[in-house]
């Protein structure tokens, strides 16, 4: 596929998420905004997980700061996309000022770590209670007007986010940034003898990673009206990320987009149709897509996939 | 007199109560070729990786064109012009030849446009013959072209010292003979050259001046002729048997004089 076709393409399906309000009902629409707001952070992770090769499950912690923050910043009477830029720095500077500790680990060690940090940071706002509203949660200023006018606002709002997301994904893959991470994600030692300043480029694509979870986690917020600890700092969700970008193809510009949109379908399409093992089935369709494409969707060729199919022609374990 | 491009004083590097280095002092001056000899174990890497900041030196400081730069990071160093091989290669696998080459040109070099970087990286390749490789994995060389596109990559960089560490190790002997003329070359670009080595060929072939390590310490500092008469150097490195056969005056042309 060359690259035109697949801008091309992507373009199609940007236009068919926003077209959905003109065809669908209120529940197309929720599972377009999902699938926006999915792939903003499944391209968010692609910085850290993807280019850069560290295994962050961090993406509910910066989903969860930018859900307290802007819910925070609108009750304080802020408007509501004011609301979400502040909760988009606050989140960089959130990661900007972690990474420079939790970088000098390095894989399983730096996902453990990553973890421990989504639970902190639940601690504190369950237990800061005179802030935070504790484990009742917050409620947040609604939009007025209909279901119609919310649910298109949100759209609109989420597919913007992504889009930006998106754009400085190209930008940085093409830029001397992007070949430095790339670098340290094949060979650190290597990078920093080639004169990259490791350190520093790996708190800005950990950075990067967190700004715009921030921004979603605040539009989400102003979304869903409500916000309590438990559900802003989910561990799932940053496991459901990570999954997302791996399926479609870490360290590449489209597949967190294929990723998160693939995974988003196919959740929605086993939940409504299995009502009792929809978690099992999902759990195995990811293991044997991950199996038989460790590249992702987007390295999936018909021919490589008949040659996985005969275990004499290639080695079974998966790289 | 030129002045010393890299100077050691008193460098010890210790690891728990292991003395890697022991107080390791010597000055290397511009333009020329030191090797590194000494059995497995006497610190010759660890040398190196205390010169380019991989490690920091315990005590003692390291200067380079006078200034003390003991405490730097790998990536300052290769910025200032020190660059160096590694024994084991290490390239970035899932990238092409070329740009492997060019990942050096773009942040340990001059060129800071990833255009430029390519440009330069291509001259490095036609430089060390791996041409006709530039697009393929860098995974897919042969050891020997491995070895070489870790020179290029440092070349790349635009050193003005470049270590070698053991990039003959594990060749023929007719790779040898290339990688002797490659190293001649990079000498003739007026790069000091700090080498690595146990084939006594390239040694005595290159150097003209070699440094003994063993047990941490620098046991010895002469030419290569010197070096094969020192008994010290005998017993521990090179054995009898070598120091009579090279007692015939040998035939080692100097390169790079000046």
């Amino acid at each position: 596929m060359t690259s035109r076709w697949a801008y091309g393409l992507f373009a199609i399906a940007v236009l068919g998420l926003l077209s959905t309000p003109l065809w669908g009902g209120n529940y197309v629409v929720r599972i377009a905004i999902t699938i926006a707001m999915f792939s903003a952070l499944s391209l968010s992770w692609n910085f850290i997980g993807g280019f850069t090769g560290y295994p962050s499950f961090a993406t509910a912690a910066f989903f969860g700061l930018g859900c307290y923050a802007g819910a925070l910043s609108q009750r304080a009477g802020i408007p509501m996309v004011v609301a979400w830029l502040i909760a988009t720095l606050v989140a960089g500077a959130f990661a900007a000022a972690l990474g420079a500790i939790l970088l000098r680990l390095r894989g399983g060690y730096f996902a453990i770590g990553s973890i421990g940090i989504v639970e902190v940071i639940r601690l504190i706002i369950s237990s800061w209670g005179s802030l935070t509203g504790g484990g009742d949660g917050l409620n947040v200023p609604f939009l007025t007007g209909g279901p119609d006018v919310v649910a298109r606002t949100f759209l609109i709002a989420m597919a913007v986010i992504m889009l930006i997301v998106f754009a400085a994904t190209v930008a940085i893959d093409r830029s001397r940034l992007g070949f430095g991470l790339r670098c340290i994600e094949q060979n650190e030692d290597a990078a920093d003898m080639v004169g990259i300043n490791t350190t520093a480029y790996k708190i800005a694509a950990f950075t990067l990673s967190a700004l715009f979870c921030g921004t979603v986690g605040a539009a989400y917020a102003s979304w869903a009206g409500y916000i309590d600890p438990t559900e802003s700092f989910s561990i799932l969700m940053s496991i459901k990320v990570v999954v997302m970008c791996l399926l479609g193809g870490a360290g590449t510009v489209f597949g967190p987009v294929v990723g998160a949109a693939a995974y988003s379908l196919l959740e929605e399409f086993f939940w409504a149709n299995f009502l009792d093992y929809n978690r099992a089935i999902l759990g195995a369709v990811i293991v044997i897509l991950i199996y038989f494409l460790p590249g992702g969707l987007l390295q999936m060729r018909s021919r490589g996939l008949l040659a996985r199919l005969r275990p004499s022609s290639q080695s079974k374990a998966p790289a | 007199m030129t002045p010393a491009i890299l100077e050691l004083k008193g460098v010890s590097k210790d690891f728990g109560g292991i003395h890697a280095l022991n107080t390791v002092s010597f000055a290397l001056k511009e333009g020329e070729i030191i090797a590194v000899i000494g059995p497995n174990g006497a610190g010759k890497t660890t040398l190196i990786n205390v010169i380019t900041g991989v490690h920091r030196a315990s005590s003692g400081q390291v200067a380079f064109r006078g200034e003390d730069v003991t405490g730097q990071r790998p990536f300052q160093a290769a910025r200032r012009g020190l660059a160096r091989t590694f024994q084991i290669v290490q390239p970035f696998p899932r990238m092409s030849v070329l740009e492997n080459v060019a990942a050096g040109a773009l942040f340990g070099g001059a060129h800071t446009r990833m255009g430029e970087a390519m440009e330069a990286a291509r001259e490095e390749l036609a430089f060390t013959g791996l041409t006709a490789f530039a697009d393929r994995p860098a995974s897919a060389l042969t050891l020997a072209g491995r070895k070489r596109l870790e020179l290029a990559k440092s070349l790349a960089m635009r050193p003005q010292l470049l270590m070698l560490d053991e990039v003959n190790s594990g060749l023929n002997s007719s790779e040898i003979d290339g990688a002797l003329a490659l190293i001649r070359s990079v000498a003739g670009r007026g790069i000091t050259i700090l080498i690595i080595e146990h084939v006594m060929k390239v040694i005595f072939s290159l150097a003209e001046r070699v440094l003994v390590l063993h047990h941490g310490e620098l046991i010895a500092d002469a030419s290569p002729g010197e070096i094969a008469k020192d008994q010290r150097v005998v017993e521990a490195y090179l054995g009898e048997k070598f120091a009579r056969r090279s007692s015939l005056p040998f035939a080692a042309p100097h390169v790079g004089e000046g």
